[in-house]
């Protein structure tokens, strides 16, 4: 869990993913023929195969903050980048690229449940604008400061969303490095955050045949929680749609053959909202066959999401034995 | 700077011809098109990384939908603008300029909810001073625009109010920087359709493939009464704004940071605008094709989407410096 532990703590809000691009990078530039860095900063590693064109993806970027002012005593007013909810918000520790800490507060003349990021600000423990531009300039990012705890089971830490997708393709690219039966490129996509902007573009590069996103997805298993179908530690989800996409007949096809072959557990799922990368995947160029594998996830977007261990080590599973099926019998 | 001549000229989103006539005119390049959606495209040949260069032509207006018995015209919008804006504003409709006012119901005539509740866009017409419909119709078709009729007036101190000025400034700017010598293979383009939503640059950009591109803009800036500092998002004086994010597009980060480097080095106001709202045609480009390094620079305008959007002729000039010294020094960037 260590790898995992280094992705979550890293600080890589939409826009500003080199720490973890670094890291990834080095995880996998051994098991890949290339691996390189596309124009908006997507890292793609391709391993050459005799097959089809297989893209999976996972989002290396978070939502996150970018500071807009700085009063005379220090504190920092700030947007939003991507879906911040602002319950989630207020009193959540936050940590810059830079490596600088703070804590998110609101006006507290106001009532904390009406709220808005125009009344919140950063403690960063400066004491006056200058000691706070040390540190921090305006137009700097931010994102929730790194946390990550193993709770029995289960996993607990920010960005789970979608670092886990990102630990689980770089374990499945690792486990089967010496495959070919596709031609595989797994890309970690930037910006998926602010409207799927990376994956756009390394569609458009790579124009694979088929496509398959890794990333995290709401569960209905919590204290009168909304109803949904999805259950931590019930394997990884199969997602039939959600607001971007509707999975391709040829992926469902491969993924629940892939999860009955290897008897891996799965679970079904068709979210009314959201999106993930292959939204934007499945409309590039001519239309590409996307799907999108979801590991269940509590509190996202929270400084604290969960996610289960068996879960993840399940999703790996599938994704390698997606890497050593020959698409082309689907597609 | 042109910034009187084009703010002059009606152009509202999808009706950009006179400011694509007026450019046409005087643009200096090795070739000029104009593309399928009218998008004017200025190339000036290099040998290094092809750089596009956009500002739109076009502005926010409104679009006649309905020619009452009585004369009045209702209208739609073409891109944003607050309906709170519209009451009583002067207005010029279609190619011929006709005049007309934006009208509604008189104060003393509206009833309870009426009053204290924000006037609607059905709530509201244009007067030509017709008697009828068919004397409107000798003036006015159905489709026609209409766009605010804000004179270019300079105030205070190198101050100046205008409609328009987002983003005829950006227009204005890049004919001035076209006249200069560059290494790169530069596309000075002017879009159409930016206020309806980035869509004339979605098909430049992908039409021409650039490299990296620099938008230049017409932003807005809140720095007046009522506004706490945090809220401003720009400042009038404070020099270029360059934008790190808005709705629309993230910054490459060492784009920007060229670009901060560029403005010590040359000495030119610069400041980070103060939100992420808002969008600009960087938003097309960068994610068109297998994507593009993007950047925005802009002039701060207050009331801006207003008959009187107010800039400083100083914050145009950092812009335009330092748009040049960027595009000068592109080459040698590492990008």
């Amino acid at each position: 869990m260590q790898l995992l532990k280094e992705l979550v703590m890293s600080v890589s809000p939409s826009g500003r993913e080199n720490t973890i691009r670094e890291i990834i990078k080095t995880q996998l530039s051994s098991v890949c023929d290339e691996i390189f860095t596309d124009t908006l900063g997507n890292l793609v590693c391709h391993r050459k195969g005799n097959g089809k064109k297989l893209m999976l993806a996972a989002h290396m970027d978070e939502i996150g903050f970018m500071v807009n002012y700085i009063d005379d005593n220090g504190f920092i007013r700030f947007s939003t980048i991507g879906g911040v909810p602002k319950y989630n918000v207020i009193n959540s520790p936050v940590e810059f690229v830079n490596g600088t800490k703070g804590k998110i507060s609101y006006e507290n003349k106001e009532n904390p449940s009406t709220v808005n990021f125009e009344k919140m600000y950063m403690d960063i423990g400066a004491n006056s604008k200058e000691t706070a531009e040390e540190n921090v300039q305006i137009g700097d990012m931010a994102s929730y400061c790194g946390n990550f705890e193993i709770i029995g089971k289960r996993i607990m830490g920010k960005a789970l969303d979608d670092r886990a997708g990102c630990w689980a393709l770089i374990r499945a690219m690792q486990n089967t490095s010496s495959t070919n039966e596709n031609d595989i490129y797994a890309v970690f996509t930037v910006q998926e955050e602010v409207g799927l902007r990376g994956a756009k573009t390394s569609a458009a590069l790579i124009n694979p045949d088929m496509a398959i996103a890794i990333d995290v997805s709401n569960v209905g298993d919590t204290p009168e929680s909304l109803e949904l179908n999805l259950k931590l530690g019930k394997g990884p989800a199969v997602k039939m749609k959600d607001a971007s996409f509707l999975i391709h007949e040829s992926v469902k096809e491969l993924l629940l053959d892939c999860a009955k072959g290897a008897a891996i557990p799965y679970q079904l799922e068709a979210a009314s909202y959201g999106g993930t990368d292959a939204g934007a995947i499945h409309l590039s160029g001519g239309g590409i066959a996307s799907g999108t594998i979801s590991i269940p996830t509590r509190y996202i977007h929270s400084a604290n999401e969960i996610i289960d261990s068996e879960d993840l080590s399940n999703t790996v599973l599938l994704l390698e034995k997606i890497i050593d099926t020959p698409i082309k019998k689907y597609i | 700077m042109l910034v009187k001549e084009l703010t002059s000229l009606g152009a509202p989103s999808g009706f950009e011809d006179a400011v694509r006539n007026f450019i046409k005119e005087r643009a200096t390049a090795d070739e000029i098109y104009t593309d399928s959606m009218g998008n004017l495209i200025c190339h000036k040949k290099g040998n290094g990384k092809k750089v596009m260069v956009a500002a739109h032509m076009d502005e926010v207006g409104l679009i006649i939908t309905e020619i009452t018995e009585k004369g009045f015209l209702k209208f739609s919008t073409l891109g944003g603008i607050e309906t709170a804006v519209l009451c009583s504003k002067k207005v010029l409709i279609g190619e011929n300029s006709v005049p007309g006012i934006i009208c509604a119901k008189a104060i003393h005539l509206q009833k309870g909810d009426e009053v204290n509740s924000p006037l609607k866009l059905k709530d509201l017409c244009i007067d030509i001073g017709a008697n009828d419909k068919e004397s409107a119709e000798k003036l006015i078709q159905m489709g026609d625009y209409a766009v605010f009729d804000g004179v270019f007036t300079p105030f205070g101190n190198n101050l100046v109010k205008s409609k328009a000025l987002d983003d005829r400034v950006g227009c204005a700017i890049l004919l001035e920087l076209m006249k200069e010598d560059y290494e790169s293979d530069m596309y000075f383009t002017f879009t159409v359709q930016e206020e309806v939503g980035l869509r004339g640059a979605q098909v430049a950009a992908f039409n021409i493939k650039p490299d990296i591109a620099l938008v230049v803009e017409g932003t807005t800036c809140s720095d007046v009464y009522g506004s706490k500092p945090h809220n401003q998002v720009t400042n009038l004086g404070g020099g270029a704004v360059m934008t790190a994010v808005d709705r629309a597009a993230i910054s490459d980060k060492n784009y920007y940071d060229f670009i901060m480097k560029t403005a010590k080095e040359y000495d030119i106001k610069l400041q980070i605008k103060r939100t992420t709202m808002g969008g600009t045609d960087a938003g097309a480009i960068q994610r068109s094709g297998i994507g593009v390094k993007t950047a925005v620079l802009a002039v701060p305008c207050r009331y801006i989407h207003s008959p009187v959007s107010v800039m400083n002729f100083d914050d145009a000039d950092c812009v335009y410096k330092l748009a040049k010294a960027v595009l000068k020094n592109i080459e040698r960037s590492g990008l």
